[in-house]
């Protein structure tokens, strides 16, 4: 007979080792992270426990300011563009008849099997003043004196978005292959023309892939700070940047946690946002 | 006559749009393989000095660059059967049962998935400095295993969808125990959806950066021995080491290509 003690014994061998795993390694390190904001450090830069808003003010110094608002425009341009370049992108690998479709999926897929690091790096040396592209475009006499196209705000959010882009790709991919056939004909044989059937139609039903392609690219592209490293060569530091900095040389560790906090606070204010609107978790995931 | 004009023009322009996007997301692997093969031996080795396999025998010499591999890899392993032992257990537990604190366990869940890397990896690293466990191969383990865990859970979840659980009904009505009907039945029907997480997992974990980049004490790993060279120019033979990595990977997924595909749909 099944009995209500054997289902809690399964339940428990079960669900406590990812319990016990998250709780020690995600709940514990980010309360602690946000205790830590509110410390202080002593001259030997080691934390010390002493209830403090002093980091908090340090984030309002205008340098900081400034990055946050270079880092959110960074993160802004970078969704942007993914969805510009991706979304007919995604919408033409979708609903293509080819028989090569899983072919074409996989081949978005394999870049992102060579380090990012490397092909950020592949894409400075194409783009250095000595590299591929000026050498390219000398020996086709477009240009005579080599163009510098690194180091700027440009060129980060160039390779944020090749970094974030399959990012966005997935999720459209996944909301416009459901799209139904029969609908868009319905529309088209009721007079529809392809922009109203587009608008109408197409953009409300992948919307959701939209949306959550938008999550799963504006979060991470606030932190990645090697891109802004490679590429941006210290010109166009993101809010990552400042809290590596405090992490590894600046050895502010309770600075660097506020600035965390601010990083935590966004993300739950635009997943919360994302929810409302309709936004469902579970496609964040795979 | 103007329409299938029109219709192949069209056509013409988006398979030119698509290659255009592929070139995008090939072209700096193109330089990578490139470079593997360039004879400049002065940094930052940027510019093409003539064709040359050195940097592939040269390759072998560095030692430093070997075990960075080596070092990846391992943790690649660990992390990821880790991380699919305890992600199946939750996934069918939490479809399973209705038990009170779920909705907190799954939220835990999704925090990996959604916050910027670097604040894991700092909370990590913070973690790491509290309790004294040692930075090195094992930190970074368990920092993997814990960015890995979510993407298992919910690759099988997915699937659990319209799980049928008459089998292991019958499977126990026969006789079996719990734990044989786990193992028996259950595991070996989702076995290619923990297959795809365990390779999501792997994945993650021979790519990650920046969880590294904080947790990893003196230990390197491939990525960030990438990231040390990069200040004074990466030397052709991480190219090389890069292009190898490609080809073993890609060979790997045509072997197993079939398979794939038939998990995706």
């Amino acid at each position: 007979m099944k009995t209500k003690k054997g289902a809690a014994i399964s339940i428990a061998t079960m669900v406590s080792p990812v319990t016990l795993w998250m709780a020690f390694f995600i709940a514990i390190p980010l309360l602690y992270v946000a205790v830590m904001s509110f410390c202080g450090t002593d001259e030997n830069y080691n934390v010390v426990f002493r209830l403090t808003l002093e980091n908090y003010r340090r984030l309002l110094d205008p340098s900081y300011l400034q990055i946050y608002m270079q880092s959110i425009l960074i993160a802004f341009l970078t969704t942007a563009f993914c969805i510009l370049l991706g979304y007919p992108f995604a919408f033409l690998i979708a609903r293509t008849k080819s028989r090569k479709k899983a072919l074409l999926y996989m081949l978005v897929i394999i870049p992102f099997w060579t380090n990012s690091l490397i092909r950020i790096y592949g894409w400075r040396t194409f783009l250095s003043a000595s590299g591929m592209l000026n050498t390219l475009l000398m020996k086709l006499n477009l240009i005579d004196t080599q163009i510098d196209f690194l180091y700027n705000i440009g060129t980060t959010v160039f390779g944020m978005v090749y970094c974030l882009f399959p990012f966005m790709i997935l999720p459209l991919y996944t909301a416009i292959e459901k799209l139904d056939i029969n609908l868009l004909e319905a529309s088209s044989d009721l007079g529809a023309r392809g922009a109203s059937t587009f608008f109408h139609i197409i953009l409300p039903l992948t919307a959701s892939g939209i949306f959550s392609g938008s999550i799963m690219v504006f979060i991470p592209a606030l932190g990645y700070f090697f891109v802004a490293d490679i590429l941006g060569g210290g010109n166009s530091d993101v809010i990552g940047n400042l809290i590596e900095r405090q992490f590894q040389s600046g050895n502010n560790w309770p600075l660097g946690a506020a600035l965390s906090m601010i990083l935590i606070g966004i993300t739950l204010l635009l997943v919360k946002l994302y929810q409302k609107c309709g936004g469902d978790m579970e496609s964040l995931g795979v | 006559m103007v329409r299938t004009q029109k219709r192949k023009l069209k056509k013409g322009l988006g398979v030119g749009y698509c290659a255009l996007i592929y070139l995008f997301l090939f072209l700096p692997i193109a330089v990578i393989i490139t470079n593997s093969f360039n004879a400049t031996t002065s940094k930052p080795y940027m510019t093409w000095k003539g064709f040359t396999f050195d940097w592939y025998i040269k390759l072998f010499d560095n030692s430093a660059l070997l075990d960075s591999f080596g070092n990846t890899i391992l943790i690649a392993v660990c992390s990821t059967v880790l991380a699919t032992c305890i992600g199946t257990l939750a996934a069918v537990g939490m479809y399973r049962y209705r038990f009170r604190g779920k909705g907190v366990i799954d939220a835990l869940l999704y925090i990996p998935v959604v916050i910027p890397e670097i604040v894991l990896g700092i909370a990590l690293l913070t973690l790491f400095a509290k309790t004294s466990i040692p930075r090195g191969i094992l930190s970074l383990v368990l920092a993997h295993t814990t960015f890995s865990i979510p993407f298992v859970v919910f690759n099988i979840r997915a699937r659990l969808t319209g799980y049928d659980n008459s089998v292991e009904e019958a499977s126990m009505d026969l006789g079996a125990g719990k734990v044989e009907t786990f193992f028996r039945i259950t595991v070996p029907i989702l076995a290619p959806a923990i297959g795809g997480g365990a390779l999501l997992a792997f994945t993650l974990s021979i790519d990650d950066v920046i969880i590294s980049y904080f947790t990893n004490g003196q230990t390197k790993t491939f990525p960030l021995k990438v990231m040390e060279s990069i200040k004074s120019g990466v030397s052709p033979d991480v190219n090389a080491l890069s292009t190898l990595i490609l080809a073993g990977t890609t060979l790997l997924v045509i072997l197993t290509q079939s398979n794939l595909f038939k998990r995706r749909k």
